[in-house]
């Protein structure tokens, strides 16, 4: 059997990686039309392409079925409980650099820092009768970084695009996403606490912990990660 | 590990035991409306307890505990007063420790009483303290209560009294609030430029969302009042302090928090109260001499109780969860009962993780 190699099947993320693989010696290519997710890889031996969407990556690799792959970091400490027992991080790819953050609308002066949003958050909850909403994806990595501050009252609505609409349209009072350079938070008027970093994420070639490796490819796995350093 | 059926037996037998004490047996769904417990313990609880849901009721949760079925039963149409017993599944979420059970089987006891709380108490621990007997267990005790007490009675404004009370479970919070009440953690410069402007919408941008420029102009009211007023004072702060480590046998704890009361005095009611538990377990045959209390047992843990708190533990077995837990839950009363309330104290116990202790002992 060959190494299966995980790799975002689409866009910028998977030009990048081709890219970065590319400046190591290794070509990865997409084969046929645009349409078919199909690849090959040259350059070294007994590695298999698998292109696949990057939220699917944790997944795919905590089950075993590739043996590497790449993605963002906030994707895997998201989707993976106990991610450090299920995946290895090879290497840091040095793109993709995104930031999960929260933001307020940025006319809520009095709200800086955690310990206002936390006050903030009270005084919502005694006037409306409900919980100060924050939209996001990032239910787990969210509740988790909340918890350890100690902000209570809130609570989490799914949003899976659009975020930074929500607050507008009234279905959050506040978002928690992934941002870059921070563009599209203040078009729509929010600005980011000053301790409201939840994680630093960028994209970020993972091993599998639970993938059976055959000594055929656990050769390829050692020529592959030669080949990187 | 002990089987499903060994484990029923023995709930079916530990309910019979609170049954001959004088609890009514009763029984809960197993699916809650998930609204209750999210209103109550907000994300902590979807965190911790399986969420489901269908088109016609909603979200609903799979019991993560039998307290809140059980209060709200009682306090749409239990007599008074009342003692309660049922044995059933819980179901708990687990993320972080594949060890820890996501289904196992409780059985409860729980008190509604209100002409003597030190004797309920002491009731509810002596009656779990028998069930557990013979396992190689420890038991910690505490009283949330004399905390609640001594933050009600600090010489400070109504505002961080209710801010510190809002966080007495999540102690790094609350040990964030108190610093900065005190005066020993600097003021963030956001904060002191924001007290200083004279139009500090100026620059704000588009009101959007629902929370309006209402609530905003009124917290920074608050952020005023907050920083004219003095700083609590160092006295108070050493005392309370001092209470949050007390950590003794109970009687050794006691003489040290009459000690700290000297500087809180608010504290003493709730330490009579804990003077009258202790003799009421010492009259029901509880070593009160050997009994650990600690000041801030239950404060990470045990959300909803606001009195006296306890744990059983197996003393050699440190990653085992509690063998039991229980404690008094009068606000949850008030909480749930739309206007009543009734003192209520109660503790469950894990007949699956008691027999596995015992190793077939019994």
């Amino acid at each position: 059997m060959t190494l299966k190699l995980g790799v975002p099947s689409k866009g910028r993320l998977m030009e990048k990686t081709f890219g970065w693989f590319d400046r190591h010696g290794i070509t990865l290519t997409r084969s046929g039309s645009d349409r078919e997710y199909a690849g090959s890889v040259s350059g070294i031996d007994g590695v298999d392409l698998v292109l696949l969407s990057a939220g699917e990556v944790p997944r795919e690799l905590a089950s075993g079925r590739i043996h590497l792959g790449v993605t963002g970091t906030d994707l895997v400490h998201e989707k993976l409980p106990l991610w450090e027992q299920q995946v290895e991080e090879i290497a840091p790819l040095g793109f993709g650099h995104a930031d999960l953050i929260l933001a307020v609308p940025r006319f809520w002066v009095d709200v800086d820092t955690l310990d206002d949003l936390d006050a903030a958050a009270a005084a919502f909850r005694a006037r409306h009768g409900h919980r100060m909403r924050i939209a996001t994806k990032y239910h787990r990595l969210v509740h988790g970084f909340l918890r350890e501050a100690g902000v209570a009252d809130y609570q989490l609505v799914d949003s899976q695009g659009a975020t930074e609409g929500t607050v507008a349209n009234e279905t959050a009072e506040m978002i928690a996403d992934i941002t870059s350079t921070g563009e599209t938070l203040r078009a729509n008027h929010l600005k980011i606490l000053s301790d409201g970093l939840v994680l630093r994420s960028q994209a970020t070639l993972w091993r599998s912990r639970t993938a059976v490796v055959s000594d055929q490819e656990k050769a390829a796995l050692k020529a592959l990660t030669d080949r990187l350093q | 590990m002990a089987s499903r059926a060994e484990t029923l037996a023995e709930a079916a037998r530990l309910r019979a035991g609170f049954e001959a004490a004088g609890a009514l047996p009763i029984e809960t769904p197993i699916l809650q409306p998930a609204e209750t417990l999210l209103d109550l313990y907000g994300e902590d609880i979807r965190a911790r307890a399986y969420v489901t849901s269908d088109a016609l009721r909603g979200e609903q949760m799979l019991r993560p505990d039998f307290t809140v079925p059980v209060v709200q039963m009682h306090m749409v149409q239990g007599a008074e007063p009342a003692r309660y017993t049922y044995a059933g599944e819980v179901f708990r979420r687990q993320e972080h420790d594949p060890a820890r059970a996501s289904e196992y089987i409780q059985v409860g006891y729980e008190v509604f009483d209100r002409s003597n709380p030190g004797a309920a108490d002491a009731e509810v621990f002596a009656l779990i303290a028998q069930a557990v007997d013979g396992a190689p267990l420890r038991a910690a005790t505490g009283d949330i209560g004399i905390l609640m007490a001594a933050v009600q009675g600090l010489n400070t404004t109504p505002a961080r009294k209710a801010a510190l009370m809002r966080h007495i479970w999540r102690p790094r919070r609350f040990r964030a609030l108190l610093d900065r009440f005190a005066g020993r953690s600097p003021v963030p410069p956001t904060r002191s430029a924001l007290l200083a402007s004279t139009e500090p919408m100026a620059d704000a941008g588009p009101a959007i969302g629902r929370r309006g420029p209402a609530e905003i102009a009124a917290r920074i009211e608050t952020l005023r009042a907050d920083a004219a007023a003095p700083p609590i004072g160092a006295t108070e702060l050493n005392a309370l302090e001092s209470l949050l480590a007390v950590r003794e046998t109970a009687p050794f704890a006691l003489a040290q928090l009459r000690d700290i009361a000297v500087d809180l005095p608010a504290i003493g009611p709730a330490l009579y109260r804990l003077e009258a538990r202790l003799g009421a377990l010492a009259a029901r045959g509880v070593d009160v001499d050997d009994l650990d209390f600690e000041a801030s047992y239950g404060r990470t843990s045990m959300e909803y109780y606001d009195g006296f708190v306890f744990g059983f533990y197996a003393e050699r077995r440190p990653d085992l969860p509690p063998v039991a837990t229980g404690g008094r839950y009068d606000a949850l009363t008030r909480q749930l009962g739309k206007g009543t309330e009734i003192p209520a104290v109660g503790g469950v116990l894990r007949p699956g993780l008691l027999l596995d202790l015992l190793g077939g002992a019994r």
